[in-house]
């Protein structure tokens, strides 16, 4: 791979006694769209501030198209939303995306901008009177307007609706098609899922996957069976084919599988009181339960 | 102009927006001052040594009123700074090409600004009450009050990084309260004791002096100078490690 437009290697941060970031690598080449995905806690932020430089790893580095992040950073080419932040007051949406694109050397016209975040009709209101919703897209359009190579967005979709969600990532789709890089963080499997060229799955701190969203569904089981089985044998019904994980739920089980096929055919020979059984298409969640249990 | 100095340009215009639709600073920094201005000073216009200072009434409130205002002025940039890290948007501007150097600039650049309308406004006033004097007289007692506030400036900014945003209000108005109290705002602080020997350690005082330069007096001498710049070198450094430590580098 030439060079990287984010490097990170050997990732450490700690609080206190808690270690946030455990060893993370990850590089992501030019024009890719990674999705960071993982629950809360997981050292998504920790790992994004880090790359971002407003945070100092503990150990590892942090590396942006080649340099410093905060000399990709001082040159204009990262655009970021970050997790947590309002707006500041007294300034009308316009002026607001306007004063930050003035501050980058290639920045995209204003206009436009707020016409692809979708604010183009709230540009004069003023940024302390807006909803949750309208917020967020303002601080998309202020991660937007510099036109950044690099495009940063931490849980981007957190205060939106499902109708403002959806538009949001189409409006990304057309973004990424322009041959930026993106990198976001999601705690929502179906984004990870839908918009990703590849997703990096991080759980306490490390990376427990790192591949295309039908890789690492592959990886850990396409399908699971769910099954009344009383007194089961989890360590049986685990070796059975097929079968990447076996819980137990009360009196039923739950089999992650690669192959549910292979797995329904072994698990009715061996446990012909079975009852109840479902065989459910699995998404990222049941990916992500079978990796980080 | 100023703002030729600067790299970033419309992003001081922005700050100073911001600073004219803020009801609230405005009320404090400008009309306040004014209206204690010809409460206090009303009354005794006709006092030509104020407690045997040998400055007239109107003139050395008219010097020591300003002072507050400009104090005021000074540490409301702090209460700026505090409201942008609590919303998160320092964090926002860290990653832009806006540099600290910059964004600092801005902030006391706009509270000078300010502090410098709020002196104009009470000179006015005290012409309005009488107080007669040299544009020589005035521009030195100006150009003294303006380095007077740079230690304020740096405590502004470090008070900001210090604050919890929700705090800003009665740390700035019950800093600025005391201050006035021990600089001569209200009446002149007594020529010896406990009070005295504080004041003279602490930059407001000679803030409230520069009225001196009024009648022809020297406003400060090198005391005052080595108050300025001990203040403005130690609230310098701990501006400047609280923004170290509050951005996570190493320091």
């Amino acid at each position: 791979m030439s060079r990287p437009t984010v490097h990170l290697q050997g990732l450490v941060k700690r609080y206190g006694a808690i270690e946030a970031v455990r060893g993370i690598d990850v590089d992501i080449a030019a024009g890719e769209t990674v999705a960071l995905l993982g629950p809360n806690g997981a050292g998504k932020s920790t790992t994004i501030d880090i790359a971002l430089g407003l945070l100092a790893p503990d150990a590892g580095t942090a590396a942006l198209f080649g340099g410093p992040p905060t000399g990709a950073v001082a040159d204009g080419r990262v655009g970021a939303m970050l997790q947590t932040g309002g707006l500041i007051p007294d300034l009308t949406v316009r002026e607001l995306v306007a004063t930050m694109a003035s501050l980058y050397p290639r920045a995209l016209d204003v206009d436009e901008v707020l016409g692809i975040a979708g604010i183009a009709d709230i540009g004069r209101q003023r940024t302390q009177k807006l909803s949750g919703g309208q917020t967020q897209r303002v601080r998309f359009a202020v991660a937007l307007v510099g036109d950044p190579d690099l495009l940063v967005l931490d849980e981007p979709t957190v205060a939106m609706d499902v109708e403002g969600r959806r538009s949001f990532w189409s409006t990304m789709r057309g973004i990424a098609g322009r041959g930026k890089t993106i990198l976001f963080a999601t705690h929502y499997l179906e984004e990870a899922d839908d918009y990703a060229d590849r997703v990096v799955l991080m759980a306490h701190g490390r990376i427990v996957a790192d591949g295309p969203p039908g890789e690492i569904k592959a990886l850990v089981g396409t399908r699971t069976i769910r099954a009344t089985l009383p007194h089961a044998d989890l360590d049986a019904l685990a070796a059975l084919p097929g079968v990447t994980a076996a819980d137990r739920r009360g009196e039923a089980v739950v089999l992650a599988c690669s192959d549910s096929d292979a797995t329904i055919r072994a698990l009715l020979a061996a446990a012909p009181e079975a009852r109840d059984i479902e065989i459910s298409g699995a998404g990222l969640e049941d990916a992500f339960v079978a990796l980080t249990a | 102009m100023i703002a030729a100095l600067f790299t970033h340009r419309q992003y001081l215009r922005s700050e100073l927006l911001r600073t004219l639709r803020n009801r609230r600073l405005f009320i404090f920094s400008l009309i306040f001052p004014l209206v204690l201005f010809y409460v206090i000073a009303g009354p005794n216009r006709h006092d030509h040594s104020l407690a045997h200072t040998g400055i007239p009434a109107t003139l050395y409130f008219m010097v020591s009123i300003s002072s507050f205002g400009t104090m005021t002025a000074m540490l409301s940039a702090g209460a700026r700074i505090a409201a942008e890290r609590s919303t998160g948007w320092n964090r926002q501007l860290r990653i832009s090409p806006l540099t600290a150097r910059d964004y600092f600039r801005a902030k006391i650049v706009t509270a000078y600004l300010v502090a410098i309308a709020s002196i104009l406004l009470l000179y006015g006033a005290g012409i309005s009450l009488g107080v007669s004097l040299s544009i020589g007289r005035s521009a030195g007692m100006f150009v003294h009050v303006l380095i007077g506030l740079v230690p304020l400036a740096a405590l502004g900014v470090l008070l900001g990084h210090l604050m919890p945003y929700d705090s800003t209000g009665p740390v700035i108005g019950g800093t600025t309260a005391l201050l006035a109290l021990l600089s001569g705002t209200w009446f002149p602080i007594p020529d010896h004791g406990f009070v005295h020997d504080l004041a003279l350690q602490l930059p407001p005082y000679y803030l409230v002096q520069a009225g001196r330069i009024g009648t022809g007096a020297q406003a400060w001498g090198a005391h005052g100078w080595v108050i300025l710049g001990a203040w403005t070198a130690v609230l310098t450094l701990l501006a400047r490690r609280a923004y170290l430590r509050d951005t996570g580098r190493p320091r």
